[in-house]
């Protein structure tokens, strides 16, 4: 129900077709004119992976920013929680629907995908675990989004609460911020900071070491954001 | 246990936000045909203590039941016998009436059958025919606030908490949301938040007047009545009165201690 409806709600306006476009048309861009796809005459999909941590950075937290700010604007969050329905059920539910859209997006770059094989021979297998990669980092990156966004009712807030977290996962393996802790923080939580990496663990499934621990990470990641999600929720209730 | 008579009751609710105490100490009891009217002046902590009872907030300390069960351990159960019309009655302005209407009753349970046996029944007694299939973004208030009434009948509950029902209504329309709100008072408790003071002689069984989040008159509105202040005809009256709003000014102002 809950799914049905948000789902919907995304295609309620124009800003779906919108955002698909968007999407597709910059990773698209990306691959082509900033990767130079058809230089490097290679029939594989790597130049479009490699943007799509940077593209789902900005693009997720576009999807997810409204899932609860939205409700608090509006006031119908009330309604929503006293309804005789657990509050889990609400934020998978709007979660999925997100996570949902964001997979329509992935789906309409597979032209991309048919473009390559026409080409050449690509690894069709790792292109298709990249998908799967891909879309579990954008379900990991709605998640963060969707907990944000049940923190405030101003969706902009949401949106750069959204886009600095997942910055900093995405950043997590980089020196950029490993070098700000390591003088001060035992290696055990330097290594820890490094195994948060978005795009350490998205590389490993793109470079075609199908690693089952890169998606329990996306996958327990998204189960703890969503967890603390409904903790906020509850939170806000005795505040 | 509460008694199993009242349908809704609240023991010693307090909340506090923050520094702010929103709702001090109020403890009251609604049975089986009541229609309570709470009054009290904007900031009372009427809201509050409505969201309260519907589960929406956590008080500080105190408890709340809703046909025997308690708001917080048992809030699915309590929100089961519960129709619940938030302030502004807010709804998704991208559905139809059509739609969110199916969305609350789908979300409370109801069988596709049982669904649109109800929503036809709601359409009839609601009126909501000529716009069942807009957008709610597109409704005028009055409709608005049909549908949030509608929203909060859709399972039938024996409690239904309505925070200002009427507000923003033209007086056709409060006349209509009155007759609605009698006729369905005999099945129900019914809590009825409202500034607006003739309502509560034209729906109320009860009043209870609460400012600075005490409760301080819980009464029938012709006792209410008695409690307005003897009036001095050599005093002219700048402005109107009524005696119902002297007894309200009388209450919420003098013994508040202002």
């Amino acid at each position: 129900m809950i799914f049905r409806r948000e789902f919907a709600a995304y295609f309620a306006t124009p800003l779906a077709a919108v955002f698909l476009a968007v999407f597709v048309a910059v990773s698209a861009g990306m691959t082509f004119f900033v990767s130079s796809f058809f230089e490097r005459a290679q029939a594989d999909l790597s130049t479009f992976f490699t943007w799509q941590p940077w593209l789902f950075l900005v693009l997720m937290p576009a999807i997810g920013m409204r899932l609860w700010a939205e409700e608090r604007r509006l006031g119908t969050i009330e309604l929503l929680m006293t309804l005789p329905v657990s509050p889990w059920k609400f934020v998978f539910g709007k979660w999925l629907a997100a996570f949902a859209f964001a997979g329509l997006a992935l789906v309409l770059t597979m032209p991309l995908w048919i473009t390559v094989n026409v080409l050449g021979s690509p690894d069709n297998g790792v292109i298709f675990a990249s998908y799967i990669g891909a879309w579990l980092m954008a379900g990991a990156f709605l998640a963060i989004a969707s907990c944000i966004s049940a923190l405030t009712k101003n969706q902009v807030l949401a949106f750069i609460g959204a886009v600095i977290v997942g910055f900093l996962f995405v950043m997590a393996g980089f020196d950029l911020v490993l070098a700000a802790v390591r003088p001060w923080a035992p290696d055990v939580i330097v290594q820890a900071i490094d195994s948060m990496s978005f795009i350490g663990h998205f590389q490993r499934i793109t470079d075609g070491v199908f690693e089952a621990s890169a998606l329990v990470f996306f996958i327990s990641l998204i189960g703890f954001a969503l967890w603390l999600n409904v903790q906020i929720l509850d939170a806000r209730k005795a505040a | 246990m509460p008694n199993a008579q009242a349908l809704v009751e609240t023991r010693a609710l307090i909340k506090k936000f923050g520094p702010v105490t929103a709702v001090d100490g109020v403890s009251f009891r609604v049975d089986r045909g009541e229609v309570i009217g709470f009054l009290g002046p904007n900031g009372a902590g009427k809201s509050t203590t409505m969201k309260i009872i519907a589960g929406f907030l956590e008080p500080t300390s105190g408890d709340a039941f809703v046909a025997g069960h308690d708001s917080r351990r048992d809030p699915i159960a309590a929100r089961r016998h519960l129709g619940y019309l938030p302030e502004g009655a807010p709804a998704y302005p991208d559905m139809t009436v059509a739609d969110f209407l199916g969305f609350v009753a789908g979300m409370r349970g109801l069988t596709p059958r049982e669904t649109s046996r109800r929503l036809a029944e709601l359409v009839e007694s609601i009126d909501l025919a000529d716009v069942w299939n807009r957008r709610i973004e597109a409704l005028s208030k009055g409709y608005k606030r049909r549908v949030g009434i509608a929203q909060a009948l859709v399972h039938d509950p024996d409690v239904l908490i309505l925070d200002e029902p009427t507000d923003g209504l033209d007086p056709n329309q409060k006349h209509e949301m009155r007759a609605l709100i009698r006729a369905l008072a005999p099945s129900k408790a019914i809590i009825v938040s409202t500034h607006i003071l003739e309502e509560v002689e034209a729906i109320c069984t009860r009043a209870i007047v609460i400012a600075r989040g005490r409760k301080l008159a819980d009464t029938t509105p012709a006792e209410l009545l008695a409690c307005a202040p003897p009036r001095d005809p050599s005093v002219p009256q700048l402005v109107k009165t009524t005696p119902l709003e002297d007894a309200f000014r009388h209450i919420t102002l003098e013994q508040a201690g202002v």
